[in-house]
């Protein structure tokens, strides 16, 4: 795919990948490193400071019966605490804020990637990787150090007939490692299909349109398709960053409650 | 695929643990504990306002039971005053009806000595006048008076 194809968007030549690029909007280096300020970069300021408008200045007030804004941050509050307290259990108090911080940040990186022109950072694998290896390094360390050697027994499930050990072992190490790759795959996987799949049909309803004549009236079919799968992938962008929230809670809870 | 372009993976991890960091700092400093403070705070005026409402409603059955022991030593007092009244009055009425009945009594007796001595005393008159008229037929009938003789006769009848 030439450059110029990506930027012509002449009919059915539209790139459904041009909105993943990253491009830089103030160059900065930082001993030898580009730590250069792009629009990734700019979604990721966006959507931390929605989140500290939603959860500092819409509780501002701190109102006895909450407004429309502060219920919705109540909300968010009691969900996520729920999240924790149901599958980590009071231990997981500590860990809280991570486990909320993390939900909403996903969450609204997936929600405002669904505004049309923005950019969605956790489309991108390394940004969902490295908050998948992050926890991935923290669980197993927090599980070292709450259990020693014994956070090994994790990979012995109870009751196993010693013949089906080695066997056994072998996949639950393999499963235990793939979890970071599970993890961010799954976040990067869906919010990359999703936008390259309404692109793709967006692409269609412009086709159609640009062949002109009858196929004018076949930019509705494209077109209603997007309609129903905005729709989808709002509720997908709801649902991964539950999805991660939620196994983080899992993993967290492996560590500190070895069963 | 622009997400394997590695000369954008530097800017996006720095900028991911530098927003993430902050962003974690702020909910776990500032705006959580505010959060949690509303939520508790609301939670413990809930409390207390139905603690409140359950005092005022023990106090409500207190004063409904203390205004029924009112009523009822009011209804009572009622009672033994118009007991008191009503036995009063009967003793007045029937004081007065046996002093009435007294006085009727003596003027019936004054009456009845009155009228027996009256009619002693016509009687007395309805003798002589009957001594007088027999006399009177006797001496038209056969010519002769006897006044003495005539007294006897109306005397043995009236006996």
């Amino acid at each position: 795919m030439s450059a110029s194809a990506d930027q012509e968007g002449g009919g059915l030549g539209i790139d459904p990948m041009h909105q993943f690029e990253v491009h830089t909007i103030i160059d900065i280096n930082i001993a030898g490193i580009n730590a250069s300020f792009t629009n990734a970069s700019l979604w990721m300021v966006i959507a931390a400071a929605s989140i500290v408008a939603l959860t500092v200045f819409a509780m501002g007030g701190r109102a006895m019966v909450p407004g429309r804004w502060q219920s919705v941050a109540e909300m968010s509050y009691e969900f996520v605490a729920n999240m924790v307290r149901d599958n980590v259990g009071t231990a997981g108090q500590a860990y809280f804020p991570f486990i909320f911080t993390l939900f909403m940040f996903v969450l609204f990186s997936n929600m405002l990637g669904m505004i049309p022109y923005s950019f969605t950072t956790t489309s991108h694998i390394i940004v969902t990787f490295a908050l998948a290896m992050f926890i991935f390094v923290a669980v197993t360390v927090l599980g070292f150090v709450k259990h020693g050697a014994h956070y090994l027994s994790l990979f012995v499930p109870k009751g196993l007939p010693a013949v089906l050990l080695p066997l056994i072992v072998v996949i639950e190490v393999i499963s235990y490692l793939s979890r970071p790759i599970s993890l961010s795959v799954r976040l990067f996987a869906n919010m990359m299909a999703g936008h390259t799949m309404l692109k793709v049909f967006a692409g269609f309803v412009i086709g159609f349109i640009g062949a002109g004549g009858a196929y004018i009236g076949l930019a509705a079919l494209p077109l209603a398709f997007m309609v129903a799968f905005t729709g989808l992938e709002i509720l997908v962008a709801f649902l991964q960053a539950y999805v991660f929230a939620i196994l983080t809670c899992i993993y967290l809870n492996d560590a500190l409650h070895l069963h | 695929m622009p997400q394997l372009d590695f000369a954008t993976f530097a800017p996006q991890l720095i900028w991911l643990t530098l927003v993430f960091g902050v962003l974690y700092l702020i909910m776990a400093r500032v705006a959580l504990p505010r959060i949690a403070t509303v939520i508790e705070e609301r939670r413990d005026r809930i409390a207390d306002d139905l603690d409140t409402a359950n005092q005022l409603k023990r106090e409500t059955e207190d004063a409904i039971a203390s205004y029924e022991a009112a009523l009822l030593q009011a209804r009572a007092k009622a009672h033994t005053i118009a007991q008191e009244t009503r036995d009063r009055l009967t003793a007045k009425t029937d004081a007065h009806r046996a002093n009435l009945e007294g006085q009727l009594a003596t003027r019936i007796k004054e009456a009845e000595t009155r009228i027996k001595a009256t009619k002693d005393a016509a009687l007395l008159n309805v003798r002589d006048v009957a001594v007088d008229v027999a006399d009177t037929i006797a001496r038209q009938l056969i010519g002769e008076s006897d006044p003495a003789a005539a007294a006897r006769a109306v005397d043995s009848e009236l006996a």
